[in-house]
């Protein structure tokens, strides 16, 4: 009896082996929108790799943070390079998710049968930004400090008299203080395990319902004598062998950045981080890293409303909540962009714009005629969502085919 | 014969439930301990103690910071001319006459001080708590003609009068807010306990 067999019999190896990999089913025709799900895995990996080796050498409290981090990157043997690929890790990893829920908004991934799926990718994309968030604060610098400032803030605008008591109770104090850093470490250190739970359930959900492709086709719909989708290849070896390629392009880049360019002229540590915090003095010009300024954008485009901000953080927060509905929203027969009318094309391209119109201007100091710029795409934005029944709805599709094309 | 039979569903189900509400509720007060937790410790309640400013050598127009429960605070020594351009400015602020009550009742006034001179404000941004600039010159390139000195937020482009009276059309919703202060002596302003109206 083979050491298989014995495995086997106590444990289904062979059997989970299979069913995700080696006669799981792929559509042949993804394409390179469909790198990026293996590659947030990857970039995962790295971040709890290289984030628990962090850990064994950072001090969580406000008198030895700054310094401790100072310390990896001047004492520790290759302590620098461990922290650039945590901190490189941290932008790559929302860059690949964006163009991972790109290639989903494109492709209809998130339609009937694959709700679910969209709605834990969405759950994911949220334990993300808090994961982030909170790593965010713990180099000490004065821009982690006072963009902790500012979220928890968020917080305290909560009417009836829960917001204040609210914001105190997360930070522990009356402002961010070592009782802020000391639990944000904690929670920061802990979250990734569930993210990598919630990237679990993701997988099991997508193997329930197949993958999508760039056609929108069923594939399952057209089988072979043996029950396999004709138009389907199994995941391994074909997608392992296509994805290392696609890991071999990427981590061309990422140590590129990692090497040569590790502060991303500001976007990626932003040099009022190279500052201790201090409590006293809010830095001249602060913004939030590149990946939350499409939201900060338009947090600040709202004014206040009644005497209180709360309009402007149901906005934020509406921004990202937003994403959940997006599979009732889309009314279109038909999944792909591809088949999809004039209208659909319009928008998501109208939308991909005011995405990065609105990042841009959340990075920029605040002026009237920017106020207005944000406030102009923060209303885009939403018409993006809040018109997709109609414009789904009552454009004209094209015939989708029988089978996927090359 | 079914397995069921003589089996009383409804007492079965009514203890079912009964079990799960009564964990429920055991659970329910076991998270109390860990959500109380989170409350600020014993130690930063007491670090939240009145702190003594000194304002003796504080010139005209010069602005001196000091920590009140972590937070900054600012005692601004506002200049007659300073003085005279808070009344200027009632057509452009959001709450001219301190009606939302971010004071004590003795600084719901015209400076939004107990002496005239002397403003005394928590230096934290009403928006989300950035710490606004203290930009006392008159009509900077930035800010316009119309600036008569006061306080810029760089974060969100909130601004304030030397009063801390929020204008009108900014981020920030209401003014800053006027810490409990009392003078206990002609140069000393304690920060953090009421001393009433002096």
């Amino acid at each position: 009896m083979s050491l298989m067999t014995w495995i086997d019999d106590r444990f289904p190896a062979t059997k989970v082996w299979n069913e995700h990999l080696a006669q799981y089913y792929a559509p042949k025709n993804m394409n390179f929108w469909y790198f990026f799900g293996s590659l947030a895995m990857l970039v995962l990996v790295n971040q709890i790799v290289t984030g628990v080796w962090l850990a064994m050498m950072y001090k969580p409290s406000a008198a030895d943070a700054f310094a401790s981090v100072e310390y990896i990157m001047r004492d520790v043997d290759y302590g620098w390079l461990i922290r650039y690929m945590h901190s490189t890790g941290a932008s790559a990893f929302f860059l690949v998710v964006y163009f991972h829920m790109f290639r989903a908004l494109i492709y209809g991934s998130y339609q009937k049968p694959r709700e679910l799926l969209w709605i834990i990718g969405v759950l994911i994309y949220l334990a993300m930004m808090a994961t982030a968030f909170m790593g965010y604060l713990l180099p000490w610098g004065q821009m982690s400090y006072w963009g902790a400032q500012v979220i928890v803030n968020l917080f305290a605008a909560f009417p009836f008299g829960i917001g204040e008591p609210l914001s105190i109770w997360i930070r522990g104090d009356y402002v961010i203080s070592d009782a802020t850093l000391n639990r944000f470490f904690a929670l920061h250190f802990l979250l990734p395990f569930v993210l990598a739970a919630l990237v679990f359930l993701h997988i099991v959900a997508l193997h329930k319902v197949g993958s999508n492709n760039p056609d929108g086709v069923d594939i399952k719909k057209v089988k072979d004598e043996n029950g396999i989708p004709r138009d389907g290849i199994a995941f391994h070896p074909y997608y392992t062998v296509k994805d290392s390629v696609g890991v071999g392009v990427f981590l061309i880049f990422f140590t590129g950045v990692i090497f040569f360019w590790p502060d991303f002229g500001g976007l990626f540590l932003e040099p009022p981080n190279f500052e201790p915090a201090n409590p006293l003095k809010t830095p001249e010009h602060i913004a939030p890293v590149w990946y939350f300024t499409p939201f900060y954008a338009m947090l600040r485009a709202v004014p206040p409303m009644f005497s209180s901000q709360f309009p402007g953080v149901i906005v934020m927060f509406a921004a990202i909540l937003i994403l959940f509905f997006v599979p009732w929203l889309d009314r279109s027969p038909v999944k792909s962009i591809r088949y999809k009318g004039m209208l659909s094309k319009i928008a998501i391209a109208i939308f991909v714009v005011t995405f990065v119109v609105l990042a841009w201007l959340g990075m920029q100091s605040s002026t009237p005629a920017k106020t207005l710029l944000a406030q102009i795409f923060t209303a885009i934005y939403f018409a993006f969502f809040l018109l997709m029944p109609f414009y789904t709805k009552m454009e004209k599709t094209k015939p989708v085919p029988e089978r996927v094309t090359s | 014969m079914s397995i069921e039979e003589g089996v009383d569903l409804k007492k079965r189900r009514f203890l079912t439930v009964g079990t799960a509400v009564v964990g429920a509720i055991g659970a329910g007060f076991a998270a109390v301990p860990f959500i109380a937790s989170w409350n600020p410790s014993e130690r930063a309640k007491a670090l939240g103690a009145p702190e003594e400013a000194d304002i003796t050598n504080l010139e005209p127009g010069a602005l001196l910071r000091v920590k009140w429960r972590g937070k900054v605070c600012w005692v601004v020594n506002r200049t007659e001319q300073n003085i005279a351009d808070l009344k200027t400015l009632t057509d452009k602020l959001a709450d001219p006459n301190s009606e939302v009550p971010q004071q004590p009742p003795y600084a719901q006034n015209e400076t939004r001080s107990i002496k005239p001179e002397y403003a005394v404000l928590v230096g934290i941004c009403t928006h989300l708590g950035c710490s606004p600039t203290y930009r006392p010159e008159v009509a900077p390139a930035d800010l316009g003609d119309d600036w008569k000195g006061g306080f810029f937020c760089p974060c969100h482009g909130s601004s304030f009068d030397l009063a801390g009276r929020v204008y009108k059309a900014v981020p920030a919703p209401t003014n800053l807010v006027v810490p409990p202060h009392q003078y206990l002596s002609e140069n000393v302003i304690l920060i953090g306990v009421d001393g009433g109206a002096v």
